[in-house]
């Protein structure tokens, strides 16, 4: 009886099982490396050879710095450019497309069952699709390049039940934020976090990817929701018939670590205050503090259902005077939608600055603030001096929550705009 | 690889970020210049202060945040000879073992030494001797796989005596 992180090592090892603890050497099926692919591709030179194990499970995309924001970063950019085709990476993406993560997802390239590693700690994300996804550096991936292996150790789970009918204006990101107050930044440190239960049941992918990106904020490994027609679907709209994935679940009866069960019936929305992402407070702790930024982006929270649910506050309103929004949609898929859609114009019209879809502000590509200023973001992260000055204060929560504050320029709870 | 460190004791709390160790703005520097800045939001004697093979004692969940390697680097440069912490954050941990850096899980040690206090750190037996008070903790031994790595000087070492062996 084992849990879906046992199982789906086990495979990936050619083990008949796996135990927690345990050192393994598995085979990943997908290497994703993003704008540190040139810091790979340096360490392969030491490595002294460019013989690649199997250049189809890598993928390079350009995320975190782009366009290229100096000399230095646009030699960085060519040198994984020209490496790509010299050695037939087909599944590299160019400074357009936007967060790796997502990009790998709507390209259909994750699926239920696989093993993903990549240099970028939220790559628990790939869970939203029942895969194990987890953060390496950079010198593993380019170690694996080569050896079409890498060691991981085999981890506990923490099996989270979620249940409840999620209350109007409340989101999966509040239950995330909510969570991490409540275990605290490494409640589930090297645990493989499990999300049981009607409510991840419920959810859009997309609402999943925002619940396993989070769980990287408690410490996990990876993250896991159990595939089902809603994945299924995501898939088929794709072009991935369910006979190009095997399905991982645990059994009944596997050993957890911990088990948690949690009703989201009563859930508000929630604040991760200044500096650490476990400091959450409900909204009305800290409605009323005053921003001068509002990044409604990151691969947490600027999906095409995280803009929808943030411009079904802004249209028809303004952003509040000296407040600035910045918009950074998650991929050019997602970008190329809201303007479809009209949405663009939305946040436009309200006052939006929307940029080129990629990290942005998140990774420090643009967006810093100055000494004493305050941001509200819908990303993953506030540690002190992530976003320009040392002296600046981040605030994280949902796109309603980042919407609804951008219109009244102080923390505002979302639902007065219901 | 030196199995035996023997340094002056520096503490930081639970849930150190990367961030914290080496600043965003920062990463893009010369490590001769990052080295200078290391800890500094925490304290700010310690980038300024530190001395080759001192231990640096940390509480729960050290190197939390982004999984970005020059927080070892920076760490290793400062001269550090060893890293002991209640416990680590998992990209912290790989990233140590991969760039050479050694480190020890050490349930229980928080409160039982003093910043200054003189620690010796056996790798091997996986134990912290404070010389200052002549206590004794047992860490968790390193499993045997990541002391080679450490003794081969991180994974691509590994990787090249890998990629030899199926060349032949």
């Amino acid at each position: 009886m084992a849990t879906f992180v046992e199982k789906v090592l086990a495979r990936a090892a050619g083990l008949p099982e796996v135990i927690p603890g345990q050192i393994v050497d598995v085979e990943p099926d997908l290497y994703m490396s993003h704008s540190a692919s040139w810091r790979c591709i340096r360490a392969l030179e030491r490595l002294g050879t460019d013989r690649l194990h199997d250049p189809s499970r890598i993928a390079m995309i350009m995320d975190h710095i782009s366009p290229a924001r100096t000399a230095k970063t646009a030699d960085d950019q060519r040198l994984c450019r020209e490496f790509a085709a010299r050695h037939g990476i087909t599944r590299f993406w160019d400074v357009e497309a936007g967060i790796a993560h997502l990009v790998l997802m709507e390209e259909g390239l994750v699926r239920p069952g696989m093993v993903i590693i990549g240099t970028d700690s939220h790559s628990t994300i790939y869970g939203a699709l029942g895969a194990f996804g987890t953060g390496v550096g950079f010198s593993e991936v380019t170690a694996t390049w080569v050896t079409g292996k890498l060691w991981m150790k085999v981890p506990g789970s923490l099996r989270v039940e979620v249940e409840g009918r999620m209350p109007p204006g409340v989101t999966a990101k509040d239950l995330m934020l909510w969570l991490i107050g409540r275990l605290t930044a490494d409640g589930a440190t090297y645990l493989s976090v499990e999300f049981h239960g009607g409510y991840p049941a419920s959810l859009t992918v997309s609402e999943r990817m925002t619940m396993c990106n989070l769980a990287m904020e408690l410490g996990a490994k990876n993250a896991y929701v159990p595939p089902d027609d809603v994945t299924r679907a995501y898939l088929a709209e794709r072009g991935v018939p369910p006979g190009e994935y095997e399905e991982v679940f645990p059994d009944p009866g596997a050993g957890y670590v911990r088990t948690l069960a949690v009703d989201v019936s009563d859930l508000e929305p929630q604040v991760a205050c200044p500096h650490t992402v476990d400091n959450v407070r409900p909204i009305g702790e800290v409605a009323g503090t005053h921003v001068d930024q509002v990044f409604i982006g990151s691969c947490a929270n600027a999906k095409y259902d995280d803009l929808v649910e943030a411009a079904r506050i802004l249209k028809g309103r303004r952003v509040a005077p000296g407040v600035r929004l910045l918009v950074t949609p998650a991929s050019r898929q997602v970008a190329a939608r809201i303007a479809r859609e009209g949405i663009h114009a939305d946040l436009l019209e309200a006052g939006a600055l929307i940029t080129n879809p990629g990290c942005g502000a998140c990774a420090g590509d643009g967006g810093a603030m100055a000494d004493g200023e305050v941001t509200f973001s819908t990303a993953n992260r506030n540690f002190q001096g992530r976003m320009g000055s040392y002296r600046s204060e981040i605030y994280l929560g949902s796109p309603a929550t980042a919407a609804a504050t951008a219109v009244r320029g102080v923390i505002t709870d979302p639902r007065e705009f219901l | 690889m030196r199995m035996r460190i023997r340094g002056r004791c520096w503490l930081v709390g639970d849930n150190v970020p990367t961030d914290a160790i080496v600043r965003s703005h920062l990463i893009t520097r010369p490590m001769d210049e990052i080295r200078r800045h290391v800890l500094e939001g925490l304290n700010p004697r310690f980038p300024l202060e530190v001395r080759t093979d001192d231990v640096l004692v940390a509480g729960r969940h050290f190197g939390q945040s982004s999984g970005r390697a020059i927080a070892v680097r920076a760490l290793k440069a400062t001269g550090v000879g060893c890293v002991v912490a209640e416990s680590f954050a998992r990209t912290f941990y790989r990233n140590a073992f991969e760039m050479g850096l050694p480190i020890l899980e050490c349930p229980g040690i928080t409160g039982r030494v003093s910043e200054g206090d003189v620690l010796t750190v056996d790798l091997e037996e996986g134990l912290v001797i404070d010389e200052t008070t002549g206590s004794q903790l047992q860490a968790a031994p390193i499993p045997p796989f990541l002391r080679r790595m450490l003794e081969a000087g991180g994974i691509i070492p590994i990787a090249r005596q890998l990629a030899e062996g199926t060349d032949r």
